[in-house]
C-alpha cells in the first residue's frame, strides 16, 4: 500500500444530462505517474476537469478524495491552492494581465493558503527567471499577457512554466502533447520530470503513447466510454500504440 | 454556466462607502429658480457686475432652451423648481482664510473620505480645494504655490482676487449659452476651482479639487477654469462623492481649460458619485460640460477620466484644437453597474494644422448597466496633415447589460488621417475558471481582468490616483461575480 493523494471511487458525473463519466475507480499514490488512455469522446478530458472543479460537469455519484479529504466539497480556487494544478488542454488567453502579474497572485494565493509570507515582486522575478531558464523559454514571455498571441507550443510550454512555478502535489496533464513538435515534446516532458518526486503524484491524459516515451508512466489505464477498461504498466501503451484502440468500446459493454 | 451568469449579477451588490452624511448647519436658500434666485447667489458671493449680468444672460437663454434628448439615457423629468441652487456650510461669513477657521466636522468628513486636508497640507505633493455643496472649504499649499506666481484657490476668492483674469478667460471655451445644462451651470454655479499657471512655470505639484455632495435636495453646480499660459505646465486631478440618499441629485458642473503656446493641461478625474442602490433608487444625475481649447501652438490637453458613479453620466471631455501642432487626449474608463446609465465620450475639433488627438475608451457593463460612447472626430478644412486615433472597446459582464458605440467622423481636409478601432468582449466562463483552476477566487480573476482590461488608461493617470481607481474597479465591481 502506498500513500494515496487521489482516490477515485465510482465516480459519476453528467454534462448537459448527459453522463460522460460511468463508475471510474482509480488510485494515485505519492511519487506515482499514471497514463490515461483512450479514444476521443471517452471522458478522459472529463475526467480532468471534474477533478480540478469545473462546474460545466455535475457529479451524480461516487467519491473523491484528494490526501483524505473530500475533495467535491472544495471550490476550484481551494483545490488549487491545496496542490492541484491542470495543465489545460487548451490554455486560455487573458488580455491585458500579464504572465508574470497572474502567476505571482497564483502563486501568494496558495502561499497565503498554508500559512507561508506572500512573495514580494523581486523575490518573486528571481524565482520565476529560474524556471523559465528550466523551460527553455524567453523571459519577455513574463510581461507578455497571459497566453495571448501565444503559438499553441508556446501556451503549451507556458502551462508547464506555470506548473513549475507552483510545484503542485497533483498535476494533470490534459492533452499537453497535442500540436507539440518533437522538441517542444522534449522541453514539456523535460518540465513534468523535473517535478517528479516522492511526495508528488501525476497524472498523464494523452491520446498517442508518443508522449510516454518521454515522461514514462508508472501505470496505464484505457478509458472508454466513462469507464476504465484496462489497467497495466507501460507496455500497455505500446500495446495500444500497436493495435489501436480498437475493441476497447467492447470491453466497455462487457464491463457493464 | 448558469452558475456563473447568477454570480455575474449578484456582482452587482456593492457597498457604497462614503454615502455617509454630514451633519452640519447650512446656509441654503429656498428650492426654484428665477432671477431673484441669481441674483440672491451673486449677491451673497459679493460678485462684481460682470458676474451677475453674465449670470442672467445665461439664465434667459436657458429659459428659451430644452432640455437635451438625443443621448441614450432615460430618466423622470428633472423638476428644476424643486431644486435648492444654493447651500453652504455655516461659518463665519467671509468664507475660511485657513484651515483652522473650516469647521472641525468638515475636516473630519474629508478624513473620513482619504482627503485629510491637514495632512495633505504637510505631507503629501498635492495640493487640494475641497468644494462642499456649492462653497470651497480650503485649498492647502496656497502660499507656496503663490511664491512660483501660480493662482490656485477657489472660483470665488478668484473672481475677489482676479476678476481680470476671470473676466477674460470666463465663457471663452464653453460659452453661456452652449448648452441646457451649462447654460443652468452659468446662472447659478456658486462655486469650483480657479488655477492660472503663469508664463513658463511648470507646476510642482498635482492640484487637485475634491467635490462633495452633502446636502439634500441640492443640485451641485461647480465652475472649474484652469488656464496654461505660454509655456506652463499643469496636472489636475478631480475626485467627487455623495451621500446615499434615496431621491437623484443634479449635479451639472463645467469645466473650462486654456492651453496658450507650449503649454499642457493634464486633467484627471475620478468619478465616484452615489450611484444609486441595486434596484436603482437614488444616485447622482451627473450631467457635465467638459472642454478645452489648445489656442496655442504646440499646446496640449490630455483628459483622463474614471467614472464608477453616478446614476446617469452625460459627459464629453473635449478638445478644441485650434493651435497649429496642437494635441488632444481622452482616455476614459466608465463602469456601469446595477441600474447606472453612462453615455460619455469625446469631442476632438481638429482646426489647426498637424494637430494630432488619441482617444481610447474603454466602456465596462455589468447588471443592468447601459454604457454608451459617443464621441465625434472633426476635421475642419485647414486642418492640413491632422492626424486622429480613436479606439473603444467595451465588456460585458452578465447578459442583462449593454454596450453601445456611436462614433461620428467628419473630415474635411484630405490629407488627414483618421483612424477607428473598436471591440466587445465578454469575461468568459472558461476565463474566470482558468484564473480559479490557478487559485485565483472568482472576485479577484473578474478584478484582474477588468483592470487588465483598462491598462491603457490607467497608465495616464498619476500614480497614487492609479492605484485609487484600480481599488475603486474592484469595489464597483463587488458581489457582480461570486
Amino acid at each position: 500500500m502506498g500513500n494515496p493523494i487521489l482516490e477515485i471511487k465510482n465516480l459519476h458525473a453528467t454534462v448537459g444530462g448527459k453522463e460522460i463519466l460511468r463508475g471510474i475507480d482509480l488510485t494515485v499514490n505519492a511519487g506515482e505517474v499514471h497514463a490515461i488512455m483512450g479514444p476521443n469522446g471517452s471522458g478522459k478530458s472529463t475526467l480532468a476537469q471534474v477533478i480540478a472543479g469545473r462546474d460545466l460537469y455535475t457529479v451524480t455519484e461516487g467519491e473523491v478524495l484528494y490526501e483524505g479529504q473530500d475533495l467535491l466539497a472544495l471550490a476550484p480556487e481551494e483545490r488549487a491552492q491545496q496542490g492541484i494544478f491542470l495543465a489545460f488542454q487548451y490554455p486560455v488567453e487573458i488580455p491585458g494581465v500579464s504572465n508574470l502579474y497572474f502567476l505571482k497572485a497564483a502563486l501568494n494565493a496558495a502561499r497565503k493558503r498554508r500559512g507561508e509570507p506572500e512573495l514580494d515582486a523581486m523575490e518573486f522575478l528571481s524565482l520565476v527567471r529560474q524556471k523559465i531558464t528550466l523551460m527553455g523559454m524567453e523571459e519577455s514571455l513574463l510581461n507578455r499577457a497571459v497566453n495571448a498571441g501565444f503559438s499553441g507550443g508556446e501556451k503549451k510550454r507556458n502551462e508547464i512554466f506555470q506548473m513549475a512555478v507552483l510545484e503542485p502535489r497533483l498535476a494533470l496533464l490534459d492533452e499537453t502533447d497535442s500540436g507539440l513538435d518533437i522538441d517542444a515534446l522534449k522541453v514539456v516532458a523535460n518540465g513534468v520530470n523535473t517535478l517528479r518526486s516522492p511526495d508528488r503524484a501525476t497524472l498523464v491524459i494523452t491520446h498517442y503513447q508518443r508522449l510516454l516515451n518521454h515522461i514514462v508512466p508508472d501505470y496505464v489505464h484505457v478509458l472508454a466510454e466513462g469507464r476504465i477498461v484496462r489497467s497495466g504498466d507501460k507496455s500497455l501503451a505500446l500495446t495500444l500504440e500497436a493495435s489501436g484502440y480498437v475493441g476497447m468500446e467492447e470491453l466497455a459493454e462487457t464491463a457493464q | 454556466m448558469a452558475t456563473q451568469l447568477n454570480s455575474i449579477e449578484t456582482l452587482a451588490s456593492q457597498e457604497y462607502k462614503w454615502g455617509f452624511v454630514t451633519n452640519i448647519d447650512a446656509d441654503s436658500v429656498p428650492p426654484g429658480l428665477n432671477e431673484d434666485t441669481i441674483r440672491l447667489i451673486s449677491a451673497r458671493k459679493n460678485e462684481p457686475e460682470f458676474m451677475l449680468d453674465w449670470r442672467l444672460k445665461a439664465y434667459r437663454q436657458w429659459l428659451t432652451m430644452k432640455e437635451p434628448s438625443w443621448a441614450n439615457i432615460h430618466y423622470p423629468a428633472i423638476d428644476y423648481q424643486k431644486i435648492i441652487y444654493y447651500s453652504a456650510p455655516k461659518t463665519n461669513k467671509e468664507g475660511p482664510k485657513s484651515l483652522d477657521e473650516v469647521d472641525p466636522e468638515l475636516l473630519a468628513t474629508y478624513e473620513k473620505l482619504g482627503i485629510p486636508l491637514r495632512e495633505r497640507e504637510l505631507l503629501s505633493g498635492v495640493a487640494v480645494d475641497a468644494v462642499f455643496d456649492s462653497v470651497s472649504v480650503g485649498t492647502t499649499f496656497k502660499k507656496k504655490l503663490g511664491e512660483l506666481g501660480i493662482v490656485f484657490c477657489s472660483f470665488s476668492e478668484a473672481v475677489q482676487e482676479h476678476p481680470e483674469l476671470v473676466q477674460k478667460y470666463l465663457g471663452t471655451v464653453v460659452p453661456h449659452s452652449d448648452n441646457f445644462f451649462a447654460a443652468l451651470n452659468a446662472a447659478v454655479f456658486s462655486d469650483g476651482s480657479f488655477c492660472y499657471i503663469p508664463k513658463g512655470v511648470r507646476c510642482p505639484m498635482e492640484l487637485s479639487t475634491y467635490f462633495r455632495i452633502n446636502a439634500k435636495d441640492t443640485g451641485q453646480f461647480e465652475r472649474t477654469l484652469i488656464v496654461a499660459d505660454e509655456g506652463a505646465y499643469v496636472s489636475y486631478l478631480e475626485g467627487c462623492t455623495a451621500p446615499r440618499r434615496d431621491t437623484n441629485q443634479l449635479h451639472a458642473a463645467v469645466v473650462e481649460l486654456v492651453a496658450l503656446d507650449n503649454a499642457t493641461i493634464k486633467y484627471s478625474t475620478v468619478q465616484n458619485w452615489y450611484p444609486g442602490d441595486k434596484e436603482g433608487k437614488g444616485g447622482i444625475y451627473n450631467f457635465v460640460t467638459k472642454r478645452g481649447k489648445c489656442l496655442g501652438v504646440n499646446s496640449k490637453i490630455s483628459w483622463t477620466q474614471v467614472e464608477t458613479g453616478s446614476a446617469i453620466t452625460w459627459k464629453y471631455p473635449s478638445c478644441l484644437l485650434l493651435g497649429d501642432n496642437s494635441v488632444g487626449e481622452f482616455y476614459s474608463v466608465a463602469l456601469t453597474n446595477n441600474y447606472q446609465q453612462a453615455d460619455t465620450g469625446t469631442k476632438m475639433i481638429h482646426a489647426g494644422k498637424n494637430t494630432r488627438s488619441t482617444i481610447v475608451s474603454k466602456g465596462i457593463s455589468a447588471g443592468r448597466g447601459q454604457n454608451t460612447y459617443r464621441g465625434a472626430v472633426k476635421i475642419l478644412k485647414g486642418a492640413s496633415g491632422a492626424r486622429n486615433y480613436s479606439q473603444c472597446d467595451s465588456m460585458l459582464l452578465g447578459d442583462k447589460c449593454g454596450a453601445h458605440t456611436f462614433p461620428y467622423l467628419e473630415v474635411k481636409n484630405t490629407s488627414s488621417s483618421v483612424e477607428h478601432e473598436a471591440s466587445t468582449s465578454k469575461i468568459g466562463e472558461d476565463q474566470i475558471f482558468y484564473c480559479r483552476q490557478r487559485g485565483i477566487s472568482t472576485e479577484d480573476a473578474v478584478g484582474m481582468i477588468v483592470n487588465g482590461f483598462c491598462k491603457e488608461v490607467f497608465r495616464e493617470l498619476p500614480m497614487e490616483f492609479a492605484v485609487e481607481a484600480q481599488k475603486l474597479l474592484g469595489v464597483s465591481l463587488e458581489g457582480s461575480v461570486g
